[in-house]
């Protein structure tokens, strides 16, 4: 077929499309849907799963996680009001994990202190973290401005402390927190830097995305010698006593592939030592090959979801399509009396076809690359829209518009020119 | 024309025969309910002739229309279209006479409801394997012809029906067919418009071109050069 032809064909079927707008419009929202949903779908996917990996890899992938978990309570104690309860990582485990086990090129320890943070008359209620000057080494966060803590910090128990970005404003609306004085508990405390914003891990899925600026950090010395080993939280109507030693170790391992071993001792190690199971073990890495695995799950349940709404696009043009052509008998009669070959219908018919499902596509596509950027704007999730997963959509509704108008445009040429033009 | 085709012998008539109907029959239903539309058919229609076949209702006369249009095939028997042998034709090539041989026009206008008064005209054309290059030019004039110059962009339903009937003529006309065929062309026309329609024909006659139309009104049938009467699929009576 030439090309003039073939642009001749498709104006021309165009044209008996337009005869029924509504009919023709309403047959190609199924492929649309289809096809928008497809690009959508697989946006949001890539995105969550990008975002989960970046998330996993902010961690460190080279680095193992121990944290404190509060054992599950005693339902007999359910009523007690006030108590202590005592738990998780101590400074043993830190000193066997450090004695212990090669390949190991950091430990980073981590306390999380309750304590109120002040500034004058205003108040702050951040996440007030002790910890080691190499925990900005490993997990490879950055400095706004001012210093990270030193060694001397440590060293000298000093009181300074670095604040994430929402505290400064906080406490310091109108001027530089360097160099100032904060209260934390009772204590004085001189502000030396101003950290960089993290991304929170997905595990809370309606918080995930949200950057993280609400913290503080202080030397760990500081935090042990200043503050005690109690935590206290006060909630609704009762107040939890806590006593853990370290919330957190941050071990970083030398290569990938001692990871695992790693972690595996760790793990066997603090088994040992914690029968209550008041800890659990993170592996980034782990995470992310998880993260990978759900990644494909996903895309094959979505991608099966978007595949079959196609489906169901294209066998409802095919439902249209046969009923016009039953409506177009008499047409056909016509057209063939006039000289029509079978091909000519069967061009005709395809043509009609390939242009509803090719219009959907479009559409669809138009509409689906629409979607993930209003996604973005209003549910502010993470989409990635790769050049593939249009491509793919476009090519499938296309190839929907040949397989399905295959059918309906043969019984169009296989009619009997004599009954055909009896029809009425 | 006085001769009576039974008379002329066979080969003498295939030098200015148009269509040549040699013993054809058509059944429907074979076997024991078998019913025989036409049987042992003959009949030689010539260039320029003008017939109009009368016949009551299951007298064969719409079989005929079917075998002479190249609808349908005979059961039995030979049919001829300026010498091609139907029965060696396959469907494409049965299809391809019909767009250059055959020229339709039915009761009920048929025009495509989709395309405007010139389009429709060119269909035909639209399916030859080779359509001449000055088709549009001839469908211009043939409109011009049949008085639409003025309405070539049009759609059918735009026009009256003695309108969409003269569009339907032009269409017939536009692939110069060796044979008209016009089914009850003027069977839904009020009689001014048919009459019309009728010297339409009168004059494509005159110009030399071949008509055959199938009538049931003798009104209609009586304005033909020459008239054949069919009855249970023979030849009731052959007038000339």
């Amino acid at each position: 077929m030439g090309r003039s032809t073939l642009y001749r064909a498709v104006v021309l079927g165009v044209r008996s499309l337009m005869l029924h707008r509504l009919r023709s419009m309403l047959t190609t929202l199924g492929v649309l849907f289809g096809t928008s949903s497809v690009i959508a779908m697989l946006a949001i996917g890539e995105g969550a799963s990008a975002e989960a990996q970046d998330q996993i890899r902010a961690l460190g992938s080279q680095n193992v996680i121990l944290r404190s978990v509060k054992p599950r309570e005693d339902p007999n104690q359910g009523s007690q009001r006030v108590r202590v309860a005592s738990y998780g990582l101590t400074f043993e485990d830190l000193h066997r994990i450090e004695d212990a086990y090669p390949g190991i090129e950091t430990i980073v320890p981590l306390r999380e202190l309750s304590q109120e943070v002040r500034h004058l008359a205003r108040v702050a209620d951040p996440r007030v973290l002790a910890t080691k000057p190499n925990y900005l080494e490993v997990t490879g966060r950055l400095l706004v401005s001012g210093r990270w803590l030193s060694e001397l910090d440590e060293r000298m128990a000093a009181n300074v402390c670095v604040v994430g970005s929402e505290v400064a404003r906080k406490l310091f609306p109108m001027e530089s927190p360097l160099g100032q004085q904060i209260k934390i508990g009772g204590e004085y405390f001189t502000v030396v830097g101003i950290l960089a914003p993290r991304v929170r891990l997905a595990d809370d899925a309606a918080k995930a995305g949200e950057e993280i600026t609400d913290e503080l950090y202080l030397p760990l010395s500081t935090g042990v010698q200043r503050f005690g080993d109690m935590q206290v939280r006060m909630r609704a109507g009762s107040m939890d006593r806590e006593q853990v030693d370290l919330h957190e170790i941050v071990v970083a391992v030398d290569v990938p592939e001692n990871v695992r071993v790693v972690a595996d001792a760790a793990r066997a190690m603090l088994e040992r030592y914690h029968k209550q199971g008041d800890f659990e073990v993170v592996v980034p890495l782990e995470l992310l090959a998880r993260a990978e695995e759900t990644k494909r799950i996903f895309n094959i349940v979505l991608g099966s979801i978007a595949g079959i709404s196609l489906l169901v696009g294209g066998i409802g043009i095919m439902n249209v399509m046969l009923a016009t052509v039953t409506e177009r008998t008499r047409e056909i009669g016509i057209r063939r009396a006039l000289g029509a070959k079978r091909h000519h219908i069967v061009t005709q018919f395809l043509v009609e076809t390939v242009v509803l499902s090719v219009g959907g596509g479009a559409a669809g596509v138009v509409v689906g690359l629409a979607i993930p950027v209003a996604v973005e704007h209003f549910a502010r999730m993470h989409t990635v829209i790769t050049p593939a997963a249009p491509t793919l959509a476009f090519s499938i509704s296309a190839l929907i518009g040949v397989v399905f108008g295959l059918y309906p445009a043969w019984r169009a040429a296989r009619m009997d020119p004599v009954d055909a033009l009896r029809h009425e | 024309m006085s001769t009576v085709a039974s008379q002329v012998p066979a080969a003498a008539g295939l030098a200015d025969s148009v269509a040549s109907l040699q013993n054809v029959s058509r059944v429907y239903n074979p076997g024991p309910n078998e019913v025989r539309a036409l049987d042992g058919f003959s009949f030689d229609f010539r260039a320029g002739e003008y017939w109009a076949i009368m016949g009551s209702s299951g007298s064969g006369k719409s079989t005929l229309l079917n075998i002479l249009g190249c609808l349908d095939r005979p059961t039995s028997g030979d049919y001829l279209v300026r010498g091609t042998r139907i029965s060696e034709l396959d469907d494409d090539e049965l299809s391809e006479l019909r767009s250059k041989e055959l020229g339709f026009v039915f009761q009920s206008y048929n025009l495509i409801a989709q395309l405007d008064v010139l389009e429709n005209i060119m269909v035909p054309l639209l399916y030859q394997d080779r359509p001449p290059a000055d088709g549009e030019e001839r469908a211009r004039m043939l409109a011009e012809r049949v008085g639409l110059g003025s309405r070539l962009t049009h759609r059918p339903k735009e026009l009256s029906g003695g309108q969409q009937q003269r569009v339907a003529i032009a269409r017939a006309l536009i692939n110069n067919p060796a044979l008209i065929l016009a089914d009850e062309a003027t069977g839904n026309l009020d009689s001014q418009t048919a009459d019309e329609i009728l010297e339409l024909f009168d004059e494509l006659h005159a110009e030399g071109k071949t008509i055959l139309l199938v009538t049931h009104e003798p009104d209609v049938g009586g304005r033909a050069q020459h008239l054949l009467k069919l009855k249970d699929g023979y030849i009731e009576e052959e007038i000339r």
